[in-house]
């Protein structure tokens, strides 16, 4: 495929999904140790209502509302699920099971009330995203990338992404030790001063700051996915946290990768005219490929020496 | 309006919706009581979401042999298909491999939606069997429901609810404690599957009304509500049941009431009305069940420790115990005790004297672990074991001011 095609309309949501899978991924990584996985699930369902509420405040689609009231309603999600599993002495996961729900139902309740015809937002939209219509109309080719006036026309998404994972490895990389820690023995860490719940809100924060900057260009599915698969798959390559999150790094960019390109050109392939959802497309390769670490991976087994599984 | 909804006034496809949505809630009630108690309540999330592939290949596969792809029973039949695949993934990932179960849920969840997604675009790009009605399950469409629908609901529903009368001994033994279960010879796996496989049922039966991403909501808030008011299981089970189809009635006329109110959600948030009274309200585990219990306890810390302070002479500053002794005629206005007062005084003052011995005395030990500062001594110990404590004490004497 030549630069003038690729360039304009496949290489911006290529970096896009790749950009939100890792992003997922690194926090996810530390999700998955701690037994929390299903944070993703649940924030990516209350970014919905979020979404909406910032909508009817502001009265336009903009980017930053909608980012600060996903990012709201995430937080809220997270201290009403603290306050009921306290409260109410119930198990985390019914909990979780009863915000998530309640915040979703109330988000397309509030979509349904109000008048939307005249903009972009649905329920639809908000699982699927809408990768596929990030183009880069401004390049001509490869030499695009150097010339600053086509560049001021990239979509928005892609910097924004590209900044929220920059944060992301950043916070990981400067607490890496007291992560490490505090995930694989949290008593003790607790003992050599590292603040456990602090940091434990923190990555949560991370996490949920991360799925709503990839939810804004990718939707809901990939946000669970990449937290969950590509680390789950990663898990059982190795047994050292480093590795671990390499691993789930290469899966991530994988499958985004395939999932992209089996999406956009996999159709033609076939014979039919019309690409399908790459969202969709990332999702299930990043369930191939666990599927295919969950029967080959070198450490799959519960005792996890290689040879054991 | 609303009231001719709720009486079922408001026409064959409103009556249809609302008797159907009362039918599931209270299946979904009833079945999601025991994955509650069993402490797995989301990996209904995971089945619910991993209906959406097995819909489109029902669809597809239903437009290919000619016939019409949204044939209920048949999308139906596809739904549990790929909902059990989903389930024993699930099992596999957690049994075989070293990934905990929440991991599990999440992967099957996102796989599945996605590839389930996948196949909704291959089916729009079809262009075949006006295929707006499948997205209809993803929040549930009532709109267009069919008597047979709802025959399908009632039976689904009447069915699920018979299998968990028979199967509830075994799937609250292993809900309560899988070891002694296993042990007794009941085999909790099989068990474990035969309660996913209710939920499964009352996942697919629910598609129609409120949808794949919220029927989770009918599967975990009413076993939720219901333990509130209940620590018996099978009256859990019962009140799960009611409120969930109480929710469900409700939230079924409250939609046709009015336009623009979808069915599925407006189910989901009547049903979490319902939780949020009980998590206030409920007598023994409420909200304001527990505030009062300390603030009773409270007065009684404060009443006791100011009749303490008075026995001996001393003066109470703290305004709150002065306020409660006053209130209860025990202390004049110038902290001066009352009659009253000086005698339930020196009555406290001789029960703490008398747990002081009890506490130090070894054939006292089970009275002695009851002491906690408020108990009565009378409570714990009989008229003669206190007799015997007071002739170790002697006689009362005179205390010098």
């Amino acid at each position: 495929m030549s630069g003038e095609e690729f360039v304009p309309l496949s290489l911006t949501p290529l970096l896009i999904g790749i950009c939100a899978a890792v992003a997922c991924a690194l926090p996810g990584n530390f999700l998955l140790l701690r037994r929390q996985a299903l944070i993703g699930d649940a924030i990516s369902h209350v970014v919905l209502p979020g979404i909406v509420v910032a909508f009817l405040l502001t009265g336009v689609i903009s980017t930053w509302p909608m980012m600060l009231g996903a990012a709201g309603a995430a937080a809220v999600a997270v201290i009403l699920i603290e306050a009921i599993r306290r409260l109410g002495r119930i198990e985390p996961g019914a909990a979780m099971g009863v915000v998530f729900t309640t915040m979703f139902a109330a988000g397309v309740l509030l979509l349904e009330q109000t008048d939307t015809s005249s903009v972009h937002l649905d329920v639809e939209h908000a699982l699927y995203g809408n990768l596929e219509s990030l183009i880069w109309l401004d390049a001509t080719g490869w030499a695009s990338l150097l010339d600053p006036k086509a560049l001021a026309g990239l979509p928005p998404e892609l910097p924004r992404i590209a900044v929220t994972l920059l944060a992301v490895a950043l916070f990981i990389g400067l607490f890496w030790r007291p992560l490490k820690i505090s995930t694989f023995d949290e008593g003790f860490a607790r003992t050599i001063g590292i603040r456990t719940g602090a940091l434990g809100l923190a990555l949560v924060l991370v996490a949920a700051i991360s799925a709503v900057a990839a939810f804004d260009a990718v939707g809901s599915i990939i946000v669970i996915a990449m937290f969950i698969c590509p680390p789950a798959a990663a898990r059982m390559m190795t047994n050292r946290l480093e590795a671990q999150i390499g691993w789930s790094v290469l899966f991530a960019v994988l499958s985004a990768v395939i999932g992209y390109v089996l999406a956009g050109y996999g159709p033609l392939w076939l014979g039919w005219a019309d690409a399908v959802s790459a969202a969709g497309m990332i999702a299930t390769v990043s369930g191939v490929i666990l599927v295919l670490a969950a029967a080959f991976g070198p450490c799959r087994g519960r005792a996890g020496a290689p040879g054991t599984g | 309006m609303l009231w001719d909804a709720l009486t079922l006034q408001l026409g064959y496809n409103a009556t249809l919706v609302a008797i159907g949505a009362t039918l599931l809630g209270f299946a979904a009630g009833v079945t999601g009581t025991f994955l509650f108690l069993r402490k797995r309540a989301l990996v209904s999330d995971a089945i619910s979401h991993a209906t959406l592939p097995g819909v489109c290949i029902a669809f597809m596969v239903m437009v290919a042999l000619g016939g019409d792809g949204r044939n209920l029973p048949g999308l139906l039949a596809g739904s549990a298909l790929s909902a059990w695949v989903g389930l024993l993934c699930i099992n596999g990932l957690t049994r075989r491999t070293r990934l905990a179960e929440d991991a599990a849920i999440g992967a099957v969840l996102s796989v599945f939606f996605g590839f389930g997604v996948v196949l909704l675009t291959v089916i729009q790009t079809m262009g075949v069997g006006r295929q707006a009605g499948l997205e209809g399950f993803l929040l549930g469409s009532t709109a267009g429901m069919l008597f047979a629908d709802a025959l399908i609901i009632a039976v689904g529903g009447a069915a699920t609810v018979l299998l968990v009368m028979i199967l509830r001994r075994p799937m609250l033994m292993v809900a309560f404690d899988a070891e002694y279960a296993a042990a007794t010879g009941v085999p909790v796996h099989r068990v474990d599957l035969a309660m996913m496989g209710l939920v499964m049922a009352v996942t697919v039966i629910g598609l129609k009304i409120v949808g794949l991403i919220l029927i989770v909501a009918l599967l975990i808030i009413p076993p939720v509500t219901a333990r509130f008011w209940s620590d018996r299981a099978d009256r859990v089970v019962l009140l799960s049941g009611i409120a969930g189809g109480l929710a469900g009635y409700l939230g079924a006329a409250v939609s046709a009431s009015a336009p623009n109110l979808p069915t599925g959600p407006i189910i989901v948030l009547i049903s979490f009305a319902l939780f949020a009274l009980s998590l206030l309200l409920a007598p023994a585990r409420g909200v304001l069940a527990a505030v009062l219990r300390h603030r009773r306890f409270q007065r009684r810390v404060h009443v006791r420790q100011g009749l303490l302070a008075l026995a001996q002479g001393q003066e109470v500053y703290e305004p709150y115990t002065r306020r409660l002794l006053r209130r209860a005629g025990l202390m004049r206005a110038d902290g001066v005790a009352t009659e009253a007062g000086r005698a339930r005084a020196a009555k406290a003052l001789r029960d703490e004297r008398r747990w002081g011995l009890v506490r130090a005395d070894q054939t006292h030990e089970a009275a002695a672990a009851q002491y906690d500062g408020l108990r009565d001594i009378e409570t714990v110990l009989t008229r003669d074991q206190i007799d015997e404590i007071d002739r170790r004490i002697g006689p009362p004497h005179e205390v010098r001011a």
